[in-house]
């Protein structure tokens, strides 16, 4: 007598839509309204940024001394303009382009070295495991403005120079969770059956490990866009990264300090954008943080 | 050590040649010599002698094919750790594997890939053996493909499994563990290692964890797959009513070592070790009339750190006498027996042990 | 008869946090002074959740409470700051499943228990010092004195336990929750400790709940057994009336798939299917889509609940038809 067959599973509804993972990620997505709104900001900003040559009102280098540091609402400069007679709206559009690209770049090498790096690390465990982290922990002892700095001023000034040096910044602390989650994830119980299975390291990694350790290091890393933002826009205004008259939002907090007691206003949005776009990546990844718990 | 007893179980007859079976049907299909596992205790920096947990210290056995053996201890006991060295999660600190007449990650013997196809385990906690971020048919259906199964045969196969143990596949297939109970999570471990076609299975403590009723039911699962797939079961828990009524033979641990083991009806008819009686008598009454008055041992199980000499039950046990504390014992066949084995002196004529005062 | 210790009325609890849940739907019954019930019940049945309403556990914000809870004459759901610290600990007091999480680990066992002790009393530390050893010497932990200025991670499962049943007891309360205590342990541990429970409540003539999955647990410390379903009790009765003579069919269901010597060999009478989903309960009785008894009225109608005298049935259609005593 069949009595174990046909579980009348009254109690939980099958499945209709999309069971893939990251669709559900997206539709758990529509119930952070804090995150949608941080998105949506993002969004204009970076909209602003990749079309500004065609929808900026002036040329972000054509200076004039007879215009310069026009407050705020100034007929056809409606935010003004720097010290060198420069259209605020322009530069920041512009700006946007290299802070963002400096603020995201490093933060996404990073992903993808550190998570390497810890995954093996994790995996490996022993004293392999020991001798990554011991390493990786001397650059971790040092503040990331101090390393960023000194990275950066040992490699000269430049564009290219920060991003390296951010990244060298970026990599210990992926590492860091990526080998902490692998280590963790590697005891559960299904890793054994993994093994269990007879299948190799790397498949075991590929297809057990991976997906649960890049959840949580996803997290950590979108939480860093906004620490990158910051940091780059330091180096630039420190002279370490991006070189005048390229517009850049940190450079351009450092040219606008002579003008913060004539004008503030003007002289203070670089800072708001700066602020802004990291407030919006840091709720946006809480937001993703949440949708990503896959029990709810 | 042991002869295989023929008797017949409600298996269904069958007289094919199951290509499989290499030694045939005397062979036992696994038999295990003196496995023995130490773990390292942290001493700290500065600590002169090093400590080591025994955790298996000596085990041997043979399962006979098609036969359930069940292993009962508690905590501490070197069960889990004996079916991990088995299962070969851990290597072996010393001892040696003999599956169906091959020697397992020996030379000339069974490579480990191969191995792992013909046994596999189903854990306890039915939620961390399950990858949370996989749908239970994938879970399933990764076993094979690792073995070199195309996708779609395996995806079949794993729809089919998930029908046998009683989930309908278009209702579970694309779950995951967190949707399920936990009745219904150990029925996808359980499919997932059938799907290597496995010709033995660890249940390390797998229906621990289940509601009572959920538990009948899963053990009903088991026996009917045991029987329609010609499985050997090692079956290993704490709880001694299930072993009873799952085993044909039973083994019983403790600090790391084999105090007993003989077919299922002699131990729970005539246990012939003290450890064993303790335990036996130690299950709570169900008659509200007679209650259980006095506890058999007191004191919790030690932990197996570096134990004395002699042997290791010994400052529990209440027959105990000075050649236990100094000699110890080893597995010796009960007397007037054929197949039940005990390490007591109270056993053995030749230890020293004095008749006066001893069981029976 | 003299007024019952504790007294449950139509007690209700809906959790409406993030998981939605109907936990526990008119649950009532009565414990008299010194007396042990027994409250058997798989996951999802309620009774851990009866246990923590007692103590008034559960986070104000997210659950709502119905009904009535009556201990030592005092309306335990209206009891708030001092009056409700009070009452935890001296009038009611728990025993938790998992030892080890139930102690701070960075506190000794002595230090704890004098906490506790003082919390409630205003003895001075030395008074509460020899109370605490007195009642550790009392569960029988070897060494106690030791043992008091020990932590507790450096004690075994089985110690551990022992030391937080003292604990509770310290402030010699007159009810006893005790949730799970056993099921962690071992099975020679479990036996000493179900004794040890035994003892102390003759000694104390303290009321104890008792909470378990195991029926030869329950068999072992009650006097009255309340088997309980999906937020309800279902059957109550004196301990050998329900284990020997179960009227309802989930009962006879859980005392039929307990494994015993007899069932070598055969087939197990498993329960089919599953316990229900507490956010989503059928219509009618909670237990008819698994009940091999069940009718169209079981299907439709929520079982009324019969009493009679201590004995309780919510059965439409039970196994074996009571006596008319009309």
């Amino acid at each position: 007598m069949d009595m174990n067959l046909s579980l009348t599973s009254s109690s939980i509804a099958a499945p209709t839509q999309s069971r893939s993972y990251w669709h559900v990620v997206a539709r758990q997505l529509r119930h952070e309204p804090v995150a949608i709104a941080s998105a949506f900001v993002l969004f204009l900003i970076v909209m602003a940024a990749v079309f500004a040559p065609w929808i900026a009102p002036a040329d972000p280098f054509k200076a004039s001394m007879l215009k310069r540091l026009l407050p705020i609402g100034s007929s056809g400069f409606w935010l003004g303009t720097d010290e060198l007679g420069r259209d605020m709206m322009t530069r920041l559009m512009y700006g946007g382009r290299l802070s963002l690209v400096m603020g995201v770049v490093p933060v996404f090498a990073a992903f993808f070295i550190g998570t390497s790096i810890g995954l093996f690390a994790g995996y490996v465990g022993g004293r392999i495991n020991m001798v990554i982290m011991r390493v990786l922990d001397v650059f971790y002892a040092f503040p990331s403005v101090l390393l960023a700095v000194a990275i950066s001023g040992a490699l000269g000034p430049g564009m290219s120079n920060s991003l390296i040096a951010l990244t060298l910044v970026f990599v210990p602390q992926v590492v860091r969770v990526a080998e902490s989650v692998t280590t963790q994830v590697r005891q559960l119980d299904y890793i054994e059956a993994a093994r269990l299975s007879g299948a190799s390291a790397f498949s075991i990694i590929r297809f057990h490990v991976l997906g649960n350790v890049l959840g949580p290091v996803f997290v950590y890393a979108t939480g860093l866009l906004s620490v990158s933002m910051i940091l780059a826009s330091g180096l630039s205004f420190l002279g370490l990264g991006v070189k005048p008259p390229e517009p850049e939002w940190g450079l351009m907090l450092n040219t606008l300090r002579s003008a913060i007691y004539s004008n503030p206003w003007v002289a203070a949005l670089p800072g708001a954008l700066i602020f802004i776009t990291s407030i919006a990546f840091n709720l946006l990844a809480d937001g993703i943080r949440s949708a990503m718990d896959i029990r709810r | 050590m042991k002869t295989l007893a023929t008797e017949t179980l409600k298996t269904p007859m069958t007289t094919d040649f199951d290509p499989q079976d290499r030694g045939g049907p005397a062979q036992p299909l696994l038999v295990v010599n003196n496995l023995k596992k130490h773990f390292p205790v942290r001493g700290g920096f500065f600590a002169r002698e090093k400590k080591f947990v025994h955790a298996v210290d000596g085990v041997s056995f043979a399962v006979a094919k098609g036969k359930t053996l069940g292993i009962v201890g508690e905590s501490g006991c070197g069960k889990s750790t004996t079916a991990r060295l088995i299962a070969r999660l851990m290597a072996p600190d010393s001892g040696s594997m003999v599956f169906d007449g091959d020697g397992v990650a020996e030379y000339g013997g069974m490579a480990l890939k191969e191995y792992r196809r013909n046994l596999q385990m189903v854990f306890q906690d039915s939620f961390a053996s399950l990858n949370p971020r996989m749908t239970i048919v994938d879970t399933i259906a990764y076993g094979p493909q690792v073995h070199g199964m195309e996708a779609e045969k395996a995806m079949t196969e794993a729809r089919e499994l998930l029908s046998r143990v009683g989930l309908e596949p278009d209702q579970f297939a694309s779950r995951y563990p967190h949707e399920l109970s936990g009745g219904q999570r150990q029925r996808v471990n359980i499919a997932r290692a059938l799907a290597f076609h496995p010709r033995m299975v660890i249940l390390d403590e797998a229906v621990a964890a289940l509601d009572k009723s959920v538990q009948a039911q899963v053990l009903n699962l088991l026996q009917e797959l045991k029987a329609e797939n010609q499985l050997t079961y090692i079956f290993i828990s704490h709880d001694l009513h299930v072993v009873h009524y799952i085993s044909d033979e039973v083994m019983v641990m403790y600090l790391g070592q084999v105090v007993e083991q003989g077919p299922v009806e002699k131990i729970y008819s005539s246990a012939a070790h003290p450890y064993t009686r303790a335990l036996l008598s130690a299950v709570p009454s169900m008659d509200p009339a007679h209650r259980t008055q006095h506890s058999p041992l007191s004191g919790d199980p030690p932990n197996p750190i570096n134990p004395a000499s002699g042997c290791r039950f010994c400052d529990r046990c209440e027959f105990t006498q000075d050649v236990c504390k100094s000699t110890t014992p080893s597995l010796k066949l009960v007397q007037g027996e054929s197949e039940h084995v005990v390490a007591c002196h109270m056993n053995d004529q030749h230890s020293g042990y004095t008749r006066q005062g001893a069981m029976r | 008869m003299n007024k019952p210790l504790v007294s449950l009325k139509d007690l209700t609890v809906q959790f409406t946090g993030n998981r939605k849940a109907k936990a526990l739907n008119q649950v009532s019954f009565e414990l008299a002074q010194g007396e042990v019930l027994g409250l058997l019940g798989e996951s999802g049945s309620g009774k851990s959740v009866t246990l923590r309403t007692l103590m008034r556990l559960h986070p104000e914000r997210t659950t709502s409470i119905g009904g009535s809870i009556q201990v030592a004459g005092q309306d335990v759901l209206g009891l708030k700051g001092s009056a409700l610290d009070q009452y935890r600990g001296a009038v009611a007091s728990m025993v938790f499943q998992e030892p080890g999480l139930a102690f701070d680990p960075v506190y000794t066992i002595g230090q704890q228990m004098v906490e506790a002790i003082r919390a409630h009393e205003g003895v001075d530390v030395k008074t509460a010092f020899t109370r605490s050893l007195q009642m550790l010497e009392r569960v029988q932990i070897p060494q106690a004195r030791r043992r008091l200025d020990s932590y507790p991670h450096e004690l075994s499962g089985g110690m551990r336990q022992r030391a937080m049943i003292a604990m509770s007891l310290v402030c010699r309360p007159q009810l006893l929750l005790a949730d799970e205590p056993t099921t962690a342990l071992d099975a020679t541990v479990q036996i000493q400790i179900l004794l040890l429970l035994r003892e102390l409540q003759k000694e104390t003539g303290m009321s104890v709940i008792f909470v378990t999955h195991d029926i030869g647990a329950a068999v072992e410390v009650a006097d009255r057994i309340a088997v309980m379903y999906a937020g309800r009790i279902v059957e109550m009765g004196d301990v050998a009336q329900v284990v020997k003579q179960a009227q309802h069919p989930y009962t006879q269901g859980l005392l039929a798939s307990t494994v015993k010597a007899s069932d070598k060999g055969k087939v197990l009478m498993a329960v089919p299917g599953s316990p229900p989903n507490l956010a989503n309960l059928p219509a009618g009785c909670s237990f008819a889509p698994r009940c091999s008894h069940a009718t169209e009225k079981c299907r439709q109608d929520i079982p009324q609940t019969v009493l009679t005298g201590d004995s309780s049935l919510s059965c439409w259609n039970p196994v074996r038809m009571w006596q008319d005593v009309s």
